[in-house]
């Protein structure tokens, strides 16, 4: 019993797919469409969010101590820098290592006319576990005692925290407006079929059927046309970022970005792709046929 | 069996439709609702299927109770009436034996008990040589038997129905009203609207005749008292 409906459904749901040929393919169109803009600026927030994650690692910011304290006092700040908000880390480097390091990248210091005092001072190199608050985080360095000066790359930081908010609301309002299009669209082609079939819907009805009996048919018409659509997504979104990130940028100089390889991303993207064409597909349909079931 | 106590109903334009209709039909009774055009027959009808509400007044229909059941319950309210529609209500692009068979399936029949039962019915109604033709591919008579087959098939307790011979010829509509009649005779309750009174008159049946929203005569005997 429970078999013979099934596939009743399953049958019913795929005829109507092929009965609207090209609505159906028209809307799978869109979802595709929508999906691939979706997932395109959902990767270029992700890969933006990466190159600042490795920024993040590398970035540092320069915490030079005052040339009167002695080497005992200027490692006893160190605690107190990592006790600071926002503080990953914070290494300690003496003036005599900051001295051997620079004569070893630029030769004899002797050379240089009017050197900046603060090669010969002891120092901190502080790593931040969030760059966006790179100021907040040091002006809070300067406020410690035993600080002389701070050096910080404040606007490429910036620069990149601003591209990734930039991103991200641009991401998130890209997916927002392209699902509720999809849901339009989706909800459109399926009302095609419940309009046509609206005298068999009154008929189901009369002789006794009940909503969900009469609901599954578009759902498993929604939900197929929506998965269609994911899957396809998927491919060719697979195949466009790789080409993008493999073909171009690593022919054109663009090399010393990280770009995440698709395989890192391929099982959350799939699930995306499906969750997002599932869910237009199903509330699709329902909203398409809700004002049948009413009587 | 059907009560309607006292039942008021109002459309929304203001239309009053019925002003206290009260009556009973017992199991297993045979009954004709007759009236001028307008005078609530049709309205009658569907607070029995449930497809509108009453404004005031008790609606019983086979133990469910109209005015309180819940939505949900609704369809299962529907299984236990069969309903014959003037206009057949058939789907035009199934068979006569798929029309047939599409009431079962609704209801979650299984395929088994859909091939035994849907040859009976149509054999029931005199069209078992009809049941690979599509609708248009039928006269009218043989398109409201199959509306009857359809509303027969669950083994309704109660079958309704509108008009069933507004579109026939005096002959085809006499054909159709003894099947109700046989119908009937096998245990099913039958309710009948109808405007034909020669039709009403040669049957010695109950007739429940309204106008204007009010019942003005009920009783046995194919008359009734009002003027078309
Ligand atoms: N949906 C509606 N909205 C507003 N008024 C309605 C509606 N349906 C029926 N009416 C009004 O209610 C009254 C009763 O209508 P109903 O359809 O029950 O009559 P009837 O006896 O079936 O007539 P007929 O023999 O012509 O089918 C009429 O005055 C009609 O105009
Ligand atoms: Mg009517």
């Amino acid at each position: 019993m429970k078999g013979n409906r099934f596939t009743y459904y399953i049958k019913e749901g795929i005829d109507s797919i092929f009965t609207h040929g090209f609505m159906s393919f028209a809307s799978i169109c869109i979802i595709v469409a929508c999906l691939l803009i979706m997932g395109s600026f959902t990767l270029l927030a992700l890969n933006v969010d990466e190159v600042i994650d490795t920024m993040e690692s590398q970035n540092e910011i320069m915490a030079f101590v005052n040339e009167t304290y002695t080497d005992e006092q200027a490692r006893a700040i160190q605690e107190r820098i990592e006790g600071l908000p926002n503080v990953d880390e914070a290494v300690f480097i003496s003036r005599e290592e900051a001295w051997d390091d620079f004569t070893a990248t630029y030769g004899d210091p002797a050379a240089f006319e009017g050197l900046d005092a603060s090669v010969a001072r002891d120092r901190y190199v502080v790593y931040l576990e969030d760059i966006s608050r790179m100021a907040e985080t040091q002006q809070a360095l300067r406020d410690v005692p035993g600080i002389a000066n701070v050096r910080a790359h404040l606007e490429i930081s910036e620069g990149f925290v601003k591209i990734r908010n930039v991103v991200t609301l641009v991401s998130m309002l890209l997916v927002a407006i392209l699902f509720v299009i999809s849901l339009f669209i989706m909800s459109n082609t399926v009302k095609l079929t419940t309009f046509e079939r609206r005298d068999e819907i009154a008929i189901m009805k009369m002789v006794g059927a009940t909503s969900s009996f009469i609901r599954w048919p578009f759902v498993v018409q929604g939900l197929i046309l929506g998965l269609v659509g994911a899957l396809l997504g998927y491919v060719m979104e697979w195949g466009i970022y790789r080409l993008l990130t493999e073909k171009l940028i690593a022919g054109s100089g663009l090399s010393f970005l990280t770009v995440i390889p698709f395989s890192q991303v391929a099982l959350p993207i799939l699930a995306a792709f499906g969750a997002v064409g599932l869910g237009v597909g199903v509330i699709g349909s329902l909203m398409a046929i809700k004002n049948y079931l009413k009587v | 069996m059907v009560q309607f106590t006292d039942v008021f109903k109002s459309y929304e334009n203001g239309a009053k439709a019925l002003r206290g209709v009260s009556f009973t039909i017992r199991d297993g009774e045979f009954a004709f609702l007759v009236g001028p055009s307008g005078s609530g027959k049709t309205t009658i009808i569907k607070l029995l299927t449930g497809e509108i509400a009453p404004t005031d007044g008790k609606v019983l229909v086979n133990d469910y109770d109209l005015g309180t059941i819940k939505f949900s319950r609704m369809p299962y309210m529907r299984r236990t009436l069969g309903v014959v529609f003037q206009d057949y209500r058939l789907i035009e692009d199934k068979s006569v034996y798929e029309n047939v068979a599409f009431a079962m399936r609704v209801v979650g029949a299984s395929n088994k008990e859909i091939r035994r039962r849907v040859p009976y019915v149509l054999e029931l109604v005199g069209l078992d040589k009809r049941t690979k033709r599509k609708p248009q591919e039928l006269s009218g008579g043989e398109q409201q038997r199959v509306a009857i087959a359809r509303a027969l098939v669950n083994n309704p307790r109660l079958i309704i129905a509108d008009e069933p011979t507004g579109n026939l010829d005096p002959a085809r509509s006499l054909e159709i009203m003894m099947l109700l009649q046989k119908i009937n005779e096998l245990g099913t309750t039958v309710l009948v609207v109808t405007h034909e009174k020669e039709l009403v008159e040669s049957f010695s049946k109950r007739v429940i005749a309204i106008d204007g929203g009010k019942i003005i005569s009920d009783g046995m005997g194919g008359y009734y008292n009002y003027e078309r």
